[in-house]
């Protein structure tokens, strides 16, 4: 068979046996004669070999096994221990290759040694370096589906936790820091490779998996008062308020201060309250919303005509930064350097410590997602014949259709590590095994397969169903309703729409939609709809004459037509102030929106 | 009277096929009071099935479409068939269909077959007539001959005896697909060179891949054909459609062969077959997604796409530039283009349906909005502008009434006038 040759996607010519010409590359490769990002691809149902050495190819490594024997023996091993050979000697030498994903179409790579045939092309590494770094903290993640790991290495990213060691003297943005962070008692490899000892992010906490007068509902968690009041997920929210002195053409500049009362938009006293003499605040002070941090002034922003000749000319500018809507928090620090350019700068870290709060998002490390449903007080939680009180209380309903095994084995696991004090290996495909678990566990005194008789924290009767309850890595995610509760009645408008603002920091309201315009449609509450669309509404005088909008002359009480003057017959409409908006923009199109009155109905 | 004559009268209030179903469901000994009061009956009860007025079909059959839509998103089950016959169901389907596209991704027909085949005789011989065949299938092997710079193809003998070609048919068929190239034959192989020679490689492998592509025998565009056997006989399922040919062929019982390709199903069908096609289409697609959507939402969309006696999709080109309003085609989509050709043409917007209202901050004339058609409305009290500025307002408009008057009392003395001198003219 004759078969067609491509180098990076481009035809380069045919070969006669394929098959043979394949196997050559690939020898030449593993010879460092050719270079070793080359990889090669045999496709059989249209005869053709693509060869890439492009680069942005996804790639991994593997070993290469020969005759159904891997190339990488224990003489290798030891040698690399004796720092004898490193890595890429081995990539040299061609027993270890590098395979992108066209080139895995044609290789059969082997999990484990054991498993090893004379058809295998390669063999693993390690089963675990299948998954990626995060992913691979997932503990008995064999367990589980792999759509519910990318949950859970997704959620483990949002985890709060100690982020870096040297937290204290930086000024980031937005970030949480948790207290009283844990290392997990069940563990994988990767814990250990990136030291989690480190910068942790959970705290091991007892969990029961059963409902709770249905609190715990739809993936909702149910979390001891006793356990918050405790530590459990207490964490810090930063975040820096910073001004900087500007310099302006002119040897203008701005003025870090507290700012005098002439000054253009000059807040009230009570606003600056906080401010030392040099403008700026103490460490220490309570804030909230509205509260000046950093005092500052600037020149004023444009010198038209006017203001050339009037007395405010020389006023200053008020400029200061304050919290914003539904901020608070306690001034940590105050950071006062310059800028490269030699501008004052002051940074102030505001600092706010977060209590779990009903709504704020927890996960353990498979995907289990969840909110807090409800704080019960410790009297009122069930507890176990030995008198434990668990500190979380997960849905049983969470675990069916997501078949998180891993979720139960851990719960067991963390069960079997805090009782005989030792941690638990839990790296996916070599983790100790469910079995030798359940027997550590019995040995300990307890049920094997992890229930227990459990009583009713408020009636002090004992269920009729034993309760699955241990010991797991729970993590706090950095959603937090603090940062994200809103609501609005009335407030700030746009000035340009007049319609209200968008978004949290701006105090918006809560947009109607084109789709929720439609169900009020297909409902046909035609005047419910038009009143909730009214947010802008705004009477206009129009001239039935020429059909322009008309001028309302507050002085003298009265409409008129500037283009038809006497002719005029002015009519008042209401209309949303975004449909004048767009008259007045046709206008300025040079295109006639002439307006044609008729009463309705 | 019979029970007949009583039910004709009811003719004008119900259609044909109730009436038909009646007349077949009563029984027969039965008194004419009592079919009376059962036509009565089924008059009141038809009556309460129609939608109400004011009722908005568009937007409920939006909703009705839109919602089970989003879910066919989540499901990943957008392709069926069997390797090669793969057909595009799910939503990229439905959006192929409303969109009106004219080249659909998987064009398939099923054919129907007259009788001794639809048993199964020759079937294959059949499908093979059917099927369109292509140079690469009939040849073995393409060699690139770089010396020459020629493309030599090997023909595969076995393959040309069953379809029962020889090789000046082949030869002919190159000539008539590729201009510009000399074909010569030598035992089996034929050799085509350029007639302009080049020593390009790249359009020598351009060539070799354009001459896979030849065009030898059997109906164009059929791409493959599988035979089924579906309610006890034979029907010839095809990837590509070419309606009009099929439908020609002798063996072929044209009045159920049907192709999915809806412009092509209007072409030679007609526009009724169109709508007739897409509701099929659409209702097929949701059958097989276990959606429940009723076939009237479908219908109304059918009849909106091809109300204009074309096939008209759902967009800015389609239907969307019939609309009536230039504020509702400006709020869908290129609001510059309909705004500059609406100035054009001084186009007036009589705000009578949804979007403009909503954009001027008016009742939508739905549902509570006509209240016209359940109440008498006194003009000038809904809808009129009340409210604090009335004082203002009514001087303006006493002012304004005023100077209306005067006008009116001229114009009403001028009529008069006229009216009496013509008056005065006709005795005379």
């Amino acid at each position: 068979m004759v078969a067609d040759v491509f180098l990076n996607g481009k035809f380069i010519g045919q070969v006669d046996n394929p098959k043979e010409f394949v196997e050559q590359i690939k020898e030449e490769r593993r010879k460092s004669e050719l270079p070793e990002e080359l990889n090669i691809f045999y496709d059989e149902r249209v005869n053709e070999i693509h060869m890439e050495s492009s680069k942005g190819r996804l790639r991994r490594p593997l070993i290469v096994v020969k005759d159904g024997k891997p190339l990488l023996t224990q003489k290798h091993i030891e040698m690399i221990a004796n720092n004898e050979l490193k890595w890429s000697d081995l990539v040299k030498q061609g027993i270890i290759e590098y395979l992108d994903a066209s080139e895995e179409e044609n290789a059969l790579i082997a999990f484990s040694k054991e498993e090893l045939t004379p058809e295998h092309t390669h063999l693993e590494i390690d089963p675990v370096a299948m998954l990626s770094l995060v992913t691979a903290l997932v503990p008995f993640a064999n367990y589980t589906q792999s759509a519910r790991l990318n949950i859970g290495s997704k959620n483990q990213k949002q985890a709060l936790g100690v982020y870096v060691s040297n937290y204290p003297l930086r000024v980031d943005m937005d970030v949480n820091l948790l207290h009283y962070a844990q290392r997990p008692i069940v563990k994988t490899i990767a814990h250990d490779l990136i030291d989690y000892d480190k910068h942790p992010a959970g705290q091991n906490v007892v969990v029961a998996v059963m409902s709770y007068k249905g609190f715990n509902m739809e993936d909702a968690i149910i979390i001891n008062r006793r356990s918050i009041d405790f530590g459990f997920g207490r964490s810090t929210y930063f975040r820096p308020a910073t001004s900087e002195e500007l310099r302006y053409p002119g040897g203008l500049r701005d003025e870090i201060c507290i700012p005098d009362k002439e000054v253009r938009g000059y807040r009230t006293e009570e606003d600056y309250k906080y401010l030392e003499k040099d403008g700026i605040i103490y460490p220490g002070a309570k804030v909230s919303e509205g509260d000046v941090v950093i005092g500052k002034t600037s020149p004023p922003r444009f010198l038209n005509g006017l203001d050339r000749f009037s007395l405010t000319s020389g006023v200053k500018r008020e400029s200061s930064v304050a919290l914003k809507h539904g901020e608070k928090g306690v001034v940590d620090s105050v950071i006062i350097t310059e800028t490269q350019e030699g501008n004052k700068l002051v940074q102030v870290r505001i600092r706010d410590t977060r209590i779990p709060e009903l709504g704020d998002k927890f996960t353990s490390r498979h995907g289990q997602k969840g909110v807090l449903g409800l704080i019960v007080d410790p009297a009122d939680m069930p507890f176990t014949a030995s008198g434990i009180v668990p500190d979380l209380i997960f849905s049983p309903h969470s675990i069916p259709s997501r078949m998180t095994v891993a979720h139960l084995i851990e719960l067991l696991a963390g069960k079997v590590g805090a009782l005989a004090g030792r941690y638990v290996d839990a790296t996916a495909f070599s983790s100790e095994k469910e079995e030798d678990l359940r027997k550590e566990l019995l040995s300990l005194g307890f049920r094997d397969n992890g229930t227990e008789t459990m009583y009713n924290g408020e009636t002090g009767e004992m269920y009729k169903v034993k309760i699955f309850v241990g010991d797991m890595y729970y993590l706090r995610l950095k959603h937090m309703v603090a940062n994200k509760i809103h609501a609005r009645a009335r407030g700030p408008i746009q000035l340009l729409t007049r319609q209200p603002t968008e978004g949290r920091a701006n105090e918006g309201g809560l947009r109607l939609g084109e789709m929720e315009k439609d169900t009020f449609v297909a409902h046909g509450t035609s005047l419910l709809l038009q009143e909730r669309f009214s947010s802008d509404s705004v009477v206009v005088p129009v001239c039935e004459n020429c059909g322009m909008l008309a001028v309302y002359d507050h002085y003298k009480n009265e409409a008129f037509c500037p283009v038809c003057g006497d002719k005029a017959k002015i009519s008042f409409i209401e209309v949303s102030y975004a449909f004048k908006l767009l008259m007045d923009e046709l206008k300025s199109m040079g295109v006639y929106p002439k307006l044609i009155l008729k009463t309705k109905y | 009277m019979t029970a007949e004559q009583i039910i004709k009268e009811y003719s004008k209030e119900l259609p044909e096929k109730i009436i038909n179903d009646l007349l077949e469901n009563l029984p027969k000994k039965i008194s004419d009071k009592k079919v009376k009061e059962i036509v009565e009956e089924v008059v009141k009860e038809y009556k309460e099935m129609q939608i109400t007025p004011a009722e908005s079909v568009g937007i409920i059959t939006a909703e009705s479409i839109g919602e089970p839509g989003t879910q066919m998103t989540l499901n990943t089950f957008h392709f069926a068939g069997v390797s090669e016959m793969n057909v595009t169901t799910g939503l990229p389907r439905i959006i192929e269909i409303f969109d009106g596209r004219k080249d659909i991704a998987t064009p398939m027909m099923n054919i129907y077959l007259k009788k001794p085949y639809s048993e199964g005789k020759d079937i294959e011989k059949v499908a093979l007539r059917l099927k369109e065949t292509l140079l690469e299938e009939i040849a073995q092997e393409f060699y690139i001959n770089i010396a020459d710079m020629s493309v030599e193809i090997q023909l595969n003998k076995e393959q040309l005896d069953k379809i029962g070609l020889t090789n000046q048919d082949v030869i002919n068929s190159i000539n008539k697909g590729i201009k510009g190239i000399k074909v010569k034959e030598k035992d089996n192989t034929l050799t085509v060179t350029k007639k302009q020679e080049t020593d390009n490689l790249n359009e020598i492998y351009s060539l070799k891949e354009k001459l896979k592509k030849v065009f030898v025998t059997g109906v164009k565009h059929i791409k493959y054909v599988l035979p089924v056997k579906r309610e006890g006989e034979y029907i010839i399922l095809t990837s590509g459609t070419n309606l009009k040919d099929v439908m020609e062929l002798d063996f072929v019982d044209s009045t159920r062969t049907t192709s999915n390709d809806i412009f092509e199903v209007e072409k030679v069908l007609g526009i009724e077959a169109a709508r007739e096609a897409i509701i099929q289409e659409v209702y097929k697609v949701m059958q097989e997604q276990g959606l429940n959507v009723n076939i009237r939402h479908i219908m109304l969309v059918a009849d909106a796409m091809c109300a204009m006696g074309k096939v008209q999709g759902i967009t800015r080109y389609g239907i969307i530039r019939e609309k009536a309003s230039v504020l509702a085609r400006a709020s869908f989509e290129t609001p510059m283009k309909q705004i500059m050709q609406a100035s054009l043409m001084g186009e007036v917007d009589k705000l009578n349906s949804v979007v403009e209202n909503v954009m001027v901050n008016q009742p939508v004339p739905v549902g509570t909005g006509l209240p016209g058609l359940a109440v008498k409305v006194i003009k000038g009290r809904i809808g009129g502008y009340e409210g604090e500025k009335d004082e203002k307002k009514s001087k303006a408009e006493k002012t304004a009434k005023k100077e209306i008057k005067k006008e009116e009392k001229k114009t009403t003395k001028t009529k008069t006038k006229k009216a009496k001198s013509s008056k005065s003219k006709n005795k005379e």
